[in-house]
């Protein structure tokens, strides 16, 4: 940190102006003008008046940006102390708002999240994102705080994110709940083992491949199946090489798989294979129990982790079916229409498919602004708020859709480096809860919209028609600006 | 403040992460956006509906100005099975009175077509009567996915001329490939007129950009619609046809089989032209156009062979002017020249029979009477002269054969309808080919110089022959158009054509012609103050009575009108052929019938050459053996009029044309010789002919 002897003299508590990160307002302004210009342009229709009416959607679009502004402004006044302060009392209100919501909103498509105040109705689950962020980070900033000290912080961490999963799971919003899953991000940034993200990230794997790939292969297995466990087999070798560091225990494993493998070949050349079942379980069992024998003598910790993962793996992949057969109907037909085994462009694909082909058909320079066809005449469902990069793609073509795409990863590496900035836990915490909900909105509802992860309707930030989604990303980053700009006090 | 440097490094992890997915997801905008380019096509799919809309088809006059052929709006209903949905089906039925079960086998038909799209309009009925699409019109709200779509059908004022007039029909695949204009559902001219001037009638058809929202609704046009096409409306036509003529013709071949053709001499335009039996176009409109269509194929007469233009059969005595001509011409004979006829002409052990006159006899009082042996003898001078100019029999031949293709003969003409025939005139390599070379004479092919043998030609070519004669050395190409709305007519239905032979030659061939109304065969033509000229002929042929012809133009000074008629089996040329040829041209130049001649009409109108033809009775025969198909075989062989050859061969020439093989094509006749009485003789050496009663043996055979 580079501060000089004048900048300590300019950080006085009133002097927030200066010190905000004009850089991310306007980012913030920037993709606000493009959202509100889109909705402008989804909701147009050939007898429509005015950018500005409020029956449209884009002028009470335009009503909620005044409103944000002023909220923001308001927000960026108070002290950052405050915040700190006062995290707890805010974490357990927007609690109780999410308990007393289930009980009186009403009942809408099925959810109940938002509450009607007159003409405007607002969701409150929106409003959790920053009391969440600000409860963690308080958890995070307390005296002497570890993750890994004692399994006990695991715990009161675990329950900050998962009690709001919870009640929002509650209200039917599954989409908004998921949104409190990145925040393991956080976790993982301040101190949770990579292995957590390591398997999130292999059971995402052999759920995709286990899925699709169905089609009967070697040895009385499914393909996918076969994959994953021969996939098992490679990361078990490779965790004890370069994990555990054991590379002779590693060595014995691999010419253990190695010597199993060739007399299955010869076996079944003979065509007496043992069943694909029988044979991968009982090689992995008898390494699993090896390594067990070898975790008396070594490191326990790592060999534990590896036997673990080895473990849960298997047993995930016997379980996906189960899972999958599980879902409700719906969802499982969005999984498979994502992973393209179903094309059901009438029924369950229909919205992706409209939007792919909105998408696509803006080529390079796109359509022209309001002359996009497909979001016109209305062919792309929820075009102003889940769908609304449909118009983006549609109307300004590959270079509004690279263009909104590095505005959003600007934005989130600028709030990861606002984050790593702050001289508190407090403020880097908070910092990266929000960069953490910035990166699921964006990798899930572009995502979606194109076609490569399943339909979970959460709007783009500050893109998207809606006054509660648009409020509660302003609020989150209007604190983080507010946070950030009295950094420098800190550091006296 | 704690600062665990450690676990800062982990910031490149989860930036990094975002920066792996923001890429992923610009590799895949960059696929779905620029790599690919059917997204734009599917956008375009559902945004616009694009409607075809049809001209206006030109409309048909006849050379008095007076209507034959019109439109009259139809409404075909559409479909974009895509769209259709929460089709209250009973209600649908209901409205278009149809029946469900009729609406899904309509349907199921629909998708198995080799067109089907789910995404394309489709015509799921067509020719709905306009009370139907006003009901159907208030209510096509309810039915998203269906639309009306305005076609035209052809509407006619006189139920003749189907031949000349043609129809339309729906394009088929074949069209479509061949024309990119076409596409499917269009119709386009089938036959006559409205095949040959497609292009003209049809004019242009026009687009019309509809934007279509997700509930079918339409938004309004296109960009205003600035990318709308109008139609343009196709053109009329001016037929040279006299619609009452053709009708009056069509009546007096009622009950013949054969063909009527008159031409304006001095333009070429073919004032009627009739094939019979003929057809009532109307049979071909709209929906019941393929049963009526069907119909006609198996109507065992074959009304859709059009004789006129397509029949070849032998010109039989209305050959002889032509010869006339040509010796002339040649120097063979002049005027004076006289030859003997024996009740007939007598030579090497050939005889070729003719009936009672003077004899020595010339050139103008043979076609008078129609001397067999005059022609015979001229040809034999013409071929047979060793120390003549042309050095052998072939080269005069060839001169022969130039002679006569300057007049028409031999190829098509090139009227301005479809599917001409080309006749049938033999040159040089073709006799070669039989007899083998220099091993031929004018004895060996006697009987093509009284157009028999294997002389045929299209009655359109005999009426030309005609035309040209009365034009004193020329002729303009034939055609039935004369006039087309806004432009002109192509150039070689406006210039003169010159046969080989000097225009001094047919005033003599014109005078002998006139002979033989005042004189001669033709008696009964000869019209009380109109100078008709004339030429009978009697051709015999294989399936049974001769066939009738006659050619004839007048007035003698500057004719208006050159006819032939023929009639399949109608006996001589005076039973049939003088009386309708006259008849016809009596009532063109007066407009009507002179009281005395009024029993001569009443005759032919109620005359029945069928009976004679060997249609009738093959036909007869076919259907007594209890099997359809026998009978159009037969049917179609008796058509064949006057090929010469007998059915010893298992197969008849006759099958070929209706077949539509071009003349060219046709398999080469046999060497023969035409049965005897009372026009040829056997000769002794040439045993392939068959006896007369061999040849009805064989038509038997056939038949069975």
């Amino acid at each position: 940190m580079s501060f000089t002897a004048r900048d300590y003299r300019r950080t006085g508590q009133t002097s927030t102006l200066s010190h905000i990160d004009w850089f991310t307002v306007m980012l913030y302004f920037l993709l606000v003008f493009a959202g509100v210009m889109s909705i402008y342009a989804a909701s147009y229709d050939f007898d429509q008046a005015s950018i500005f009416s409020f029956d449209e959607f884009s002028g009470k679009q335009i009503r909620w940006i005044g409103l944000s502004v002023v909220l923001g402004a308001v927000l960026l006044l108070i002290d950052a102390r405050m915040y700190e302060t006062y995290a707890y009392p805010i974490y357990f209100a927007m609690i109780l708002l999410l308990i007393v919501t289930i009980f009186i909103a009403p009942d809408t498509k099925g959810s109940r999240s938002w509450l009607v105040f007159g003409p405007m109705s607002l969701q409150p689950a929106e409003f959790t994102k920053f009391a969440t962020a600000l409860a963690l980070a308080k958890l995070f900033s307390s005296y002497n705080f570890n993750l890994n000290a004692s399994s006990g912080n695991y715990v009161r961490a675990l329950a900050i994110i998962f009690v709001p999963v919870l009640l929002i799971i509650c209200q039917k919003e599954t989409g908004s709940a998921l949104v409190y899953l990145s925040l393991f991000f956080v976790l993982y940034r301040e101190g949770m083992s990579w292995l957590v993200l390591f398997g999130a990230l292999l059971a995402v794997v052999i759920f995709v491949v286990s899925i699709k790939f169905t089609s009967m292969g070697l040895l009385g297995m499914p393909v996918g199946e076969f994959a994953v466990m021969v996939g098992i087999m490679c990361l078990m070798v490779g965790m004890l090489a370069f994990y555990v560091r054991r590379f002779e225990v590693a060595r014995n494993v691999l010419l253990w798989f190695l010597g199993t493998a060739v007399l299955e070949i010869v076996l079944s050349s003979f065509s007496v294979a043992i069943p694909g079942y029988v044979f991968f379980l009982s090689v992995l069992g008898v390494a699993l129990a090896y390594c067990l024998f070898e975790m008396l003598r070594i490191e326990r910790k790592k060999m534990c982790m590896t036997v673990l993962t080895v473990f849960l793996s298997v047993s995930f992949l016997f379980s996906v079916q189960v899972a999958f057969d599980h879902l409700m109907p719906h969802q499982q037909k969005r999984i498979l229409v994502s992973l393209g085994m179903v094309d059901d462009p009438r029924g369950d694909g229909y919205n992706v498919n409209q939007a792919k082909i909105a998408i696509g058909s803006g080529g390079a320079t796109g359509k022209g602004f309001l002359k996009g066809t497909q979001t016109k005449l209305k062919y792309v469902p929820e075009q102003h708020t889940d769908f609304i990069f449909c118009t983006i793609g549609e109307e300004e073509g590959f270079v509004g859709t690279s263009a909104v795409i590095l505005l959003f990863l600007i934005l989130i590496l600028r709030v990861i480096s606002l984050a790593e900035r702050q001289p508190t836990t407090f403020g880097r915490v908070y910092g990266y809860c929000v960069a953490s909900y910035l990166i699921f909105h964006f990798c899930i509802n572009i995502g979606m919209v194109i076609g490569v992860c399943p339909v979970i309707g959460i709007p783009l930030p500050l893109f998207s028609y809606g006054g509660s989604s648009l409020w509660g990303f302003t609020i989150l980053l209007a604190i983080l600006l507010r946070i950030d700009s009295a950094r420098s006090s800190h550091l006296a | 403040m704690r600062k665990d440097y450690r676990l800062e490094k982990r910031k490149y992890v989860v930036g990094g992460f975002i920066v792996v997915i923001a890429c992923i997801y610009l590799f895949r905008l960059f696929s779905l956006q620029i790599s690919d380019d059917k997204y734009k096509a599917y956008a375009d799919n559902n945004a616009f509906l694009r409607k075809t809309v049809y001209p206006s088809r030109g409309l048909i006059y006849d050379r008095n100005d007076s209507l034959v052929v019109f439109n009259q709006p139809a409404y075909d209903v559409m479909m974009i099975p895509r769209d259709v949905h929460d089709l209250d089906t009973a209600d649908f039925c209901n409205t278009l009175r149809i029946t469900p079960d009729e609406l899904q086998a309509r349907l199921k038909k629909l998708r198995k077509s080799p067109g089907y799209s789910s995404y394309t309009p489709q015509t799921l009925l067509t020719h709905l009567s306009a009370h139907d699409y006003g009901r159907l019109q208030e209510k096509l709200y309810r039915y998203p996915g269906f639309y009306i779509q305005k076609r035209i059908l052809r509407q006619y004022t006189h139920h003749t001329a189907g031949n000349v007039l043609g129809n339309i029909r729906e394009v088929s695949q074949a069209d479509i490939e061949r024309d990119p204009y076409y596409e499917s559902g269009d119709y386009m001219g089938d036959l006559g007129v409205e095949r040959s001037y497609d292009h003209h009638l049809r004019g242009v058809k026009g687009k019309e950009i509809l934007i279509r929202d997700v509930n079918g609704r339409i938004r309004g046009r296109y960009d205003n619609g600035s990318h709308d096409i109008a139609p343009v409306s196709g053109r009329n036509l001016k037929l040279s046809l006299d619609i009452g003529l053709q009708n009056y013709a069509e009546s007096l071949m009622v009950n013949k089989i054969g063909a009527v053709v008159a031409i304006e001499p001095s333009t070429g335009e073919i004032l009627a032209m009739v094939s019979s039996p003929t057809y009532d176009p109307s049979t071909l409109i709209g929906r019941e156009r393929g049963k009526g269509y069907r119909a006609l194929v198996n109507n065992p007469y074959k009304p859709l062979f059009d004789r006129a233009l397509q029949g070849a059969y032998p010109p039989g005595s209305t050959f002889k002017p032509s010869q006339g001509l040509i010796f002339l011409q040649e120097g063979v004979v002049t005027l004076g020249t006289q030859y003997p006829c024996y009740h007939g002409f007598i030579n090497g052990g050939l005889r070729v029979g003719c009936h009672g006159h003077a004899s020595p006899i010339a050139l103008k009082p043979a076609l008078q009477t129609s001397c067999n042996a005059y022609f015979c003898w001229g040809f034999k001078a013409m071929v047979d002269n060793k120390r003549s100019k042309y050095g052998s029999s072939a080269a005069a031949f060839e001169v022969w054969k130039k002679h006569l293709v300057s007049l028409g003969y031999g190829y098509k003409l090139g009227v301005d309808l479809p599917h001409e025939g080309r006749g049938f005139i033999p040159n040089e390599k073709f006799y070669n080919k039989i007899y083998g070379e220099g091993h031929w004479s004018a004895n060996t092919i006697i009987s093509v110089s009284i157009g028999q043998g294997e002389i045929l030609a299209t009655p359109l070519q005999i009426a030309n022959l005609s035309a040209t004669i009365a034009n004193r050395g020329w002729f303009i190409t034939p055609h039935v158009v004369k006039e087309i709305q806004d432009t002109v007519l192509p150039v070689e239905y406006r210039t003169r054509r010159i046969p080989t032979i000097d225009a001094h030659w047919f005033n003599d061939v014109a005078d002998g012609m006139r002979m033989s109304v005042t004189g001669g065969t033709c008696r009964m033509a000869n019209l009380p103050d109109i100078e008709v000229c004339g030429k009978t002929g009697t051709a015999q042929n294989p399936h049974g009575k001769d066939h009738s012809a006659f050619i004839g133009f007048a007035p003698y000074h500057n004719p208006k009108i050159a006819v032939c008629v023929y009639v399949e089996n109608g006996g001589w040329g005076a039973s049939y052929g003088v009386p309708i040829g006259s008849l016809v041209m009596e009532k063109y130049l007066k407009g009507s019938i002179a009281p005395e001649r009024k029993y001569l009409e009443q005759r032919m109108l109620e005359a029945n050459t069928k009976i004679y033809s060997g249609t009738a009775k093959i036909y007869g025969s076919g259907k007594s053996a209890g099997k359809g198909s026998d009978g159009k075989k037969q049917a179609a062989g008796s058509t064949s009029a006057g090929t010469g050859k007998a059915g010893d061969k298992g197969h008849s020439r006759g099958n070929n044309f209706l077949q539509g093989a071009p003349a060219g094509n046709m398999p080469l006749p046999e060497p023969q010789t035409l049965a005897p009485m009372p026009l040829v003789v056997l000769s002794s050496k040439n045993q392939l002919c068959p006896l007369p009663q061999e040849i009805t043996a064989a038509q038997a055979k056939q038949a069975h």
